[in-house]
């Protein structure tokens, strides 16, 4: 049995070497005066203007992305779950085919649909909404809820498909409505679903620059677009790893809230 | 009432399937059109054609294919045989493993990729294909993992040890009887790690060097000037073949069986 321990450990110095070693060169950097030494400066640049409202913006966004992502994956989870598929391969299939279609060109088509003259354009014209909204935060954040979406559903469906038939049924024989059985039986039962939904939601939108570069007209700076530029255009490496570490800080705390109950899931299945 | 129920659902699950495939479609309708802008100019097969004679996008296209198949192949036998391992940690080693193979699926793809960047300029390798692999392997390895752990818990553990009283070689049992057992789980774990990498772009835009290009670092390279529509073209084709991949391999018999007995 120990011998099968050390088929651990191929990995294990693998994770060391590609995963903690270079996140430990993002402290090193973001600590580190260009010239060399300790400072603190690059970290505590989150606080200056030019830094802040970038964060709070990128903050806002993917909070209210999260939040619509998981307003309408929910019922579509639910929808999904009681169509009851033979083939539930066939949801996973349909969310996951759009990836093979560029997540750059996927972005890019949405300019092609909203900007003037698209068919999105044109049918918001006639409803009476003017104005392009191209270069605005709402495109942005249509960018993120159509590229981030499917990380919602999928974990959602896949808490939905686990829970047992017998067990809501029990809860209806037991006298609840459908109503109760959503909220006390299948809410509660999806809870690590939703909560791995809305970390893996949260993260890619909270620190994305592509989804602003192609849909913000290169008006709209979030968080992601500073570091981005930091690295590639600005060559200020130590404050971009400064300002990486701030965002780690936030991606740090959303998966402790994910682990805890991570863990409660897997005590509940055992 | 239980119909119009029903109703409202499909109407929903078809708004859904609009907002997703809606940009989907416009690409594949523009990858026909003459002209290069927004307006329809008429039906044209050229940008097949420019697509064919790019040289600069067969590159493109050879590194993201092999790229992507090379990781997920990589990846995989790392994460089946991790997984073996990990099944026999206990406790809070065994927390420890899972929370470090969390990590990239959980972090940000800016930080994972700025980090491997550091650290490979630390290390002083070129920039190149090779380490866009590399970054590429570390973060599919966990996706076969999450994929294959659950199948291995299932498993009656004993069959591998019945077979090595049967005589088998450890290698052997593992092959003829622990494998195929993890099988559904080895492959959607290869094939979701397939697709995680065909469809990365900010990863390898940190990792690869300057003379190398995937499908999705060309793309961006153009945005400035305008994407030319042998992307759409090219993205078209990729699109229709993974469909008629996806399809071919889920809808086959055995396979669909194997995933309901799953659930």
């Amino acid at each position: 049995m120990n011998k099968r321990k050390l088929l651990s450990l191929p990995y294990l110095v693998w994770m060391i070497g590609f995963t903690v070693i270079p996140l430990l060169m993002i402290l090193w950097y973001g600590f580190q005066k260009k010239t060399g030494g300790f400072t603190l400066e690059h970290v505590l640049a989150i606080a200056r203007p030019e830094h802040l409202k970038p964060l709070l913006i990128s903050l806002l966004l993917s909070v209210i992305c999260t939040a619509i992502c998981l307003v309408i994956a929910y019922p579509l989870a639910l929808i999904l779950r009681k169509a009851n598929l033979k083939k539930s391969s066939f949801v996973i299939f349909i969310f996951i085919l759009p990836m093979w279609m560029n997540f750059l060109l996927r972005t890019y088509a949405w300019l092609n649909l909203l900007d003037d003259g698209g068919l999105v354009y044109v049918l918001m014209q006639k409803m009476g909404f003017k104005g392009n909204i191209v270069g605005t935060y709402s495109a942005i954040l249509l960018g993120m809820v159509y590229n981030y979406l499917p990380f919602m559903v999928l974990p959602l469906y896949n808490a939905m498909t686990k829970i047992d038939d017998f067990t809501l049924n029990a809860a209806r024989d037991l006298g609840a409505n459908e109503r109760q059985v959503n909220l006390h039986v299948i809410l509660p039962l999806t809870f690590p679903g939703i909560v791995s939904g809305i970390t893996m939601v949260f993260v890619p939108s909270l620190t994305t620059f592509v989804v602003s570069d192609l849909l913000g007209g290169r008006k709209i700076f979030l968080i992601g677009n500073i570091i981005e530029q930091e690295f590639s255009t600005a060559s200020n490496w130590n404050l971009g790893a400064g300002l990486s570490f701030v965002l780690m800080i936030f991606i740090l705390v959303s998966m402790a809230i994910l682990n805890h109950y991570d863990t409660l899931g897997e005590e509940e299945e055992a | 009432m239980k119909k119009l129920k029903n109703f409202f659902g499909n109407a929903y699950l078809a708004i859904v399937f609009v907002f997703l495939y809606a940009p989907i479609v416009t690409l594949i309708v523009y990858s026909f059109n003459e002209g290069r802008g927004r307006k329809w100019q008429g039906f044209s097969v050229r940008w097949y054609e420019e697509l064919f004679h790019s040289a600069s996008i067969g590159d493109a296209v050879y590194n993201t294919l092999t790229i992507a198949f090379l990781s997920a192949l990589i990846a995989t036998v790392i994460g089946v045989i991790s997984c073996i391992g990990l099944q026999a940690l206990k406790g809070r080693t065994r927390n420890l493993y899972m929370a470090l193979n969390n990590i990239p699926m959980l972090n940000s793809d800016l930080v994972t990729g700025l980090s491997l960047m550091l650290a490979f300029i630390a290390v002083g390798v070129t920039f190149g294909y090779s380490t866009v692999l590399l970054a590429h392997i570390s973060f599919n390895v966990p996706y076969v993992i999450v994929n294959v752990m659950p199948r291995y818990r299932q498993m009656n553990q004993s069959t591998y040890e019945a077979a090595l009283d049967l005589g088998a070689k450890p290698v052997k049992a593992f092959l003829k009887v622990v494998l195929p057992e993890l099988m559904p789980g080895v492959i959607s774990g290869f094939l979701m790690a397939f697709t995680m990498s065909l469809d990365d772009f900010i990863i390898t835009h940190f990792t690869k060097g300057p003379g190398i290009n995937t499908i999705s670092t060309l793309i961006y390279s153009e945005i400035r000037r305008g994407i030319k529509p042998s992307m759409n073209a090219l993205s078209t084709i990729m699109f229709i073949s993974a469909i008629i991949l996806l399809v071919l391999t889920n809808f086959s018999p055995t396979g669909s069986k194997t995933e309901v007995k799953d659930r």
